[in-house]
């Protein structure tokens, strides 16, 4: 196992930041934290990286304790905090030379390793960090955490803020650095992230929801959803909320997301109570679950 | 080793790439140098002043022309009436007025006794002060050419002799405070901003989950300031020797010495500092209204502190900048050797171990 | 019957410079419709956005916002429109009634309007007990409720949001965008500028911006079909990548 988590818990003061939380990440596994902000998982992070100790339980990184270990895991994890971390008024090539420093390597010595990243910001490598593009203070920030070849790397929410494109882009390199064997836990705000994972954990007000792969955690959703539109969707939501059989209402996209209490959804019946709200347009169809429909239904 | 030089070179980046900070640093020692030493003095230089004279005889003209040629006073008007006197004091202009009484021969031939009235604006008692000495002194001579023929039986003659600074140049006095509050300032606040910025931006996070040692991490802060203390400090000890030719009467290496010991416990109140604040703004806080109002205040650099109510002569025996300016004073003025400055120098020496410690144990090496 | 409309823009452009920040961009939004104001950081969303709410002039082009002209009648606008950001939004360290009163006073609401408002704000939101708290004491869903709600409280024709949701959980989000929904539906028009594509889905109409330039204008629905994607997310990617 490359990270251990048993029951671990953290309270700061009065609120408790994270309640009993239990997982294992295999090697060179990919798994992703799933949560809104102020779920805990920079906390989570935090810990895992022994920048705090937990309150309760243990916790291991590359087999070294979190905390009597401490000093061998700072030697072993890349890190890479919510906030851009790194010195704004060095260029890309001082910033990255730094961190090979201090962590006792050199630029060339694992430059294969980042090489696919650091030559898609190599032509600016004489900026200062502080005027780059979100994207390229990512991908900047991506190589200082990968210059020491970490055999663990913890990512708290490395795309948030950051444009669509850049965020494709910043998934291909994980699985590209996943598949030279470095295991890596992500986190992210993102539900259509939480797809990209090899497995993940559901994270909410500091407690897991559920752990598995994305494709088990969609599977297992016990409902039909159905994509309901109409003329006009403040009045949709309204009447499916006051219809005496909906089990829950989200507004999704251009659709909202309906499921019903019975077993067998008569689809006329919802048609025929909609048309008496004075609602047109009406269109009913099934639809496949996603994540993030997981999610509001386990936090409901 | 590698390690702590790259971290220092990083440092020396952020020094340099930070213009304003830079002029701030080096910028400062000098304009505050000049400040002092020209414009903010304690000497007197072509007053003006307003003579009211109801005798008009041929005393007071002598002694008005004795007062009109010396370099302290320039005659600014001539009045006529008592009530004229506060009118002009309200414009501002006339620091002082002297008033004849009338008859002002006639009274000294037969009576041995006239009288002058020196009235002058107490609104900066400082000034007003020294013109009336400066006034007093001139009819003190003018009295003593008068009596030259005649011998009275018993005379005091109080022989006044001010050693060390005998001309009382105020830049004497200003040196040793300005060199104080600089390098506290640079060594002090520049450290403790440094730190607290990288636990701002985020930075210390990833330097604590890094195998970068604390202590290197401290060390590595603190160099590059060391550095920037002692040139400042050599920018003053220069600037004062050859614009204000003011004297080092003492050995140069002690006071290298003494300065670079005085860094050292500025630098250590600064990672002090550091370690309990969060923000750069914090940090400046605190070290502007922690450090430097008491150096300003409370160390003897303005405002002596034998004059001090007794609490506060108490409290000022904590404040590292006394000590320091007792210190550069004595061997900058009086040319004493450490014989005499043993027990200073101990005093900060024990305050920087006292200070490096309780910041270790307050170092952290997690966050919170 | 066909609705006014509440922004109308055209050839709308700003340069710094030499550099073009926004580039003739020309659309209609329509009273009591959200309107998705998309593009990556740097496209010219906010600088776009700035002329719109009369913050900042214009260099060429035509625009009226709410019925009155960005160049001549700025004030008029800032009357008219309502504006929350993610950045900013409330003062902290002022209870919740406190920041009402304050946001109330500054649109020249009267005392007792103030009141009532306030009353019936804090009642829709089930705010009643928090309503004496700090507003830095609340969880973030519930703070950008409430700055919705306080951009509303002068009932502007127009109310601009900028990346109003980002990092909420999944169901305050919902609740929220039902509030936006329920503004809309009572004739408010709403302005979403965001990066978020999912965002972009729940609106009525969408542009999005490309190195100053829209490059696509139309619903969801419609973008989705012309470039055979299944989501917004999709269309964007397709865009920025040429």
């Amino acid at each position: 196992m490359s990270i251990t988590v048993s029951n671990i818990s953290k309270s700061y003061k009065s609120v408790k930041a994270l309640e009993n939380i239990s997982f294992n990440v295999k090697e060179g596994e990919l798994f992703g934290l799933i949560g809104p902000d102020g779920s805990g998982k920079t906390t989570l992070f935090r810990i895992l990286t022994t920048l705090l100790i937990a309150n309760e339980g243990s916790a291991t990184v590359a087999d070294f304790d979190v905390v009597a270990d401490y000093k061998k895991i700072r030697n072993n994890v890349g890190y890479m905090p919510g906030k851009f971390s790194l010195y704004q008024d060095l260029t890309i090539e001082e910033n990255l030379e730094f961190f090979a420093t201090i962590f006792g390597t050199t630029i060339e010595e694992n430059y294969d390793l980042i090489k696919d990243i650091y030559v898609q910001i190599e032509p600016f490598k004489d900026r200062r960090a502080g005027k780059l593009s979100g994207g390229m203070k990512q991908k900047l920030a991506l190589c200082c955490a990968l210059i020491h070849k970490p055999k663990v790397l913890f990512l708290d929410e490395p795309t948030t803020g950051v444009d669509p494109v850049s965020r494709k882009e910043f998934w291909e390199m994980l699985k590209r650095l996943q598949q030279k064997g470095i295991t890596i836990l992500v986190s992210t705000p993102y539900m259509d992230e939480a797809a990209l994972c090899d497995r993940i954990a559901l994270i909410q007000d500091g407690k897991i929801l559920q752990i598995d792969t994305p494709q088990a955690i969609v599977k297992h959703y016990p409902k039909q959803i159905f994509n309901v539109r109409a003329n006009n969707t403040y009045q949709l939501i309204n009447s499916l909320k006051a219809y005496e059989h909906n089990h829950s209402v989200y507004p999704f996209g251009e659709f909202v997301h309906y499921t019903d209490k019975r077993a067998d959804f008569e689809r006329e019946d919802l048609i025929q109570y909609l048309e008496s709200e004075n609602l047109s347009d009406i269109e009913i169809e099934k639809t496949l679950p996603t994540i993030e429909d997981t999610f509001m239904e386990l936090a409901k | 080793m590698k390690r702590f030089i790259g971290f220092i070179k990083k440092e020396f980046y952020h020094i340099f790439r930070d213009r304003r900070s830079l002029f701030i640093l080096f910028g400062m020692p000098i304009a505050q140098i000049m400040l002092f030493g020209f414009a903010i003095t304690n000497e007197i230089n072509n007053v003006d002043i307003a003579v009211l004279d109801h005798s008009k005889d041929a005393t007071t003209k002598e002694i008005i022309n004795k007062i009109s040629v010396s370099k302290y006073f320039s005659i600014n008007q001539f009045i006529d009436r008592e009530s004229d006197i506060e009118t002009i004091f309200k414009k501002g202009k006339v620091k002082a007025v002297l008033n004849f009484e009338t008859g002002f021969s006639k009274k000294l031939i037969t009576n041995h006794k006239a009288t002058i009235q020196i009235i002058t604006d107490a609104t900066d008692p400082n000034t007003a002060n020294t013109i009336s000495n400066y006034v007093n002194a001139i009819l003190q001579k003018y009295q003593k050419g008068l009596n030259e023929d005649i011998t009275i039986a018993y005379q005091i003659v109080p022989q006044t002799r001010m050693v060390y600074n005998p001309e009382l140049k105020s830049v004497y006095m200003f040196v040793p405070g300005v060199m104080t509050i600089i390098l506290m300032l640079v060594s002090a606040m520049m450290t403790s901003i440094s730190i607290t910025r990288e636990k701002e931006l985020g930075t210390m996070e990833i330097l604590l989950v890094s195998p970068i040692k604390p202590i290197q991490v401290i060390v590595g802060k603190v160099f590059p300031y060391i550095f920037l203390s002692i040139i400042n400090a050599i920018v003053i000890v220069v600037l004062s020797i050859f614009i204000f030719k003011m004297p080092v009467q003492g050995s140069l290496f002690l006071l290298a010495f003494e300065s670079v010991l005085f860094i050292i416990t500025a630098l250590a109140l600064g990672i002090l500092i550091s370690t309990i604040s969060a923000t750069q703004q914090t940090a400046m806080m605190i070290s502007l209204m922690g450090l430097m109002l008491p150096v300003i205040l409370l160390s003897g650099f303005i405002f002596p502190i034998s004059s001090m109510p007794l609490p506060l002569q108490v409290i000022s025996n904590i404040i590292p900048a006394k000590w320091f300016i007792i210190i550069i004073k004595g061997i900058m003025l009086k040319g004493v050797g450490v014989q005499y400055l043993w027990k200073e120098t101990l005093i900060l020496v024990g305050m920087t171990i006292f200070f490096i410690g309780l910041s270790v144990k307050k170092y952290k090496i997690r966050l919170e | 019957m066909k609705k006014e409309n509440v922004i109308e823009a055209q050839n709308l452009t700003k340069m710094f410079g030499d550099f073009t920040a926004v580039n003739a961009i020309s659309f209609e939004v329509k009273k009591g419709e959200i309107f998705g104001f998309l593009g990556a950081n740097g496209a010219g969303k906010t600088t776009a956005m700035k002329m719109l709410i009369g913050i900042s002039k214009p260099t060429s082009g035509k625009a009226n916002v709410a019925g009155f002209d960005v160049f001549t009648n700025a004030e008029d606008i800032k009357k008219n429109i309502g504006y929350m950001s993610q950045k900013f939004a409330l003062y902290d360290d002022l209870t919740v009634k406190e920041n009402i009163t304050f946001f109330g006073g500054i649109y020249g609401l009267s005392r007792k309007q103030i009141k009532e408002k306030s009353n019936n704000l804090i009642e829709a939101l089930g705010l009643e007990e928090v309503a004496n708290k700090l507003v830095g004491a609340l969880p973030l869903g519930w703070k950008q409720k409430l700055s919705f709600s306080v951009a509303l409280l002068h009932d502007p024709k127009i109310v601009f949001l900028d990346e109003p949701t980002g990092g909420v959980d999944s169901i305050t989000r919902r609740q929220f965008w039902e509030m936006i929904y329920k503004a809309a539906n009572q004739g408010t028009t709403v302005f979403v500028t965001t990066h978020y594509m999912d965002e972009a889905e729940y609106c009525d109409r969408v542009s999005i911006m490309v190195n100053g330039k829209i490059e696509a204008l139309d619903t969801p629905k419609k973008l989705k079909q012309q470039f055979k994607v299944a989501n917004m997310n999709d269309v964007f990617l397709k865009l920025a990548r040429g």
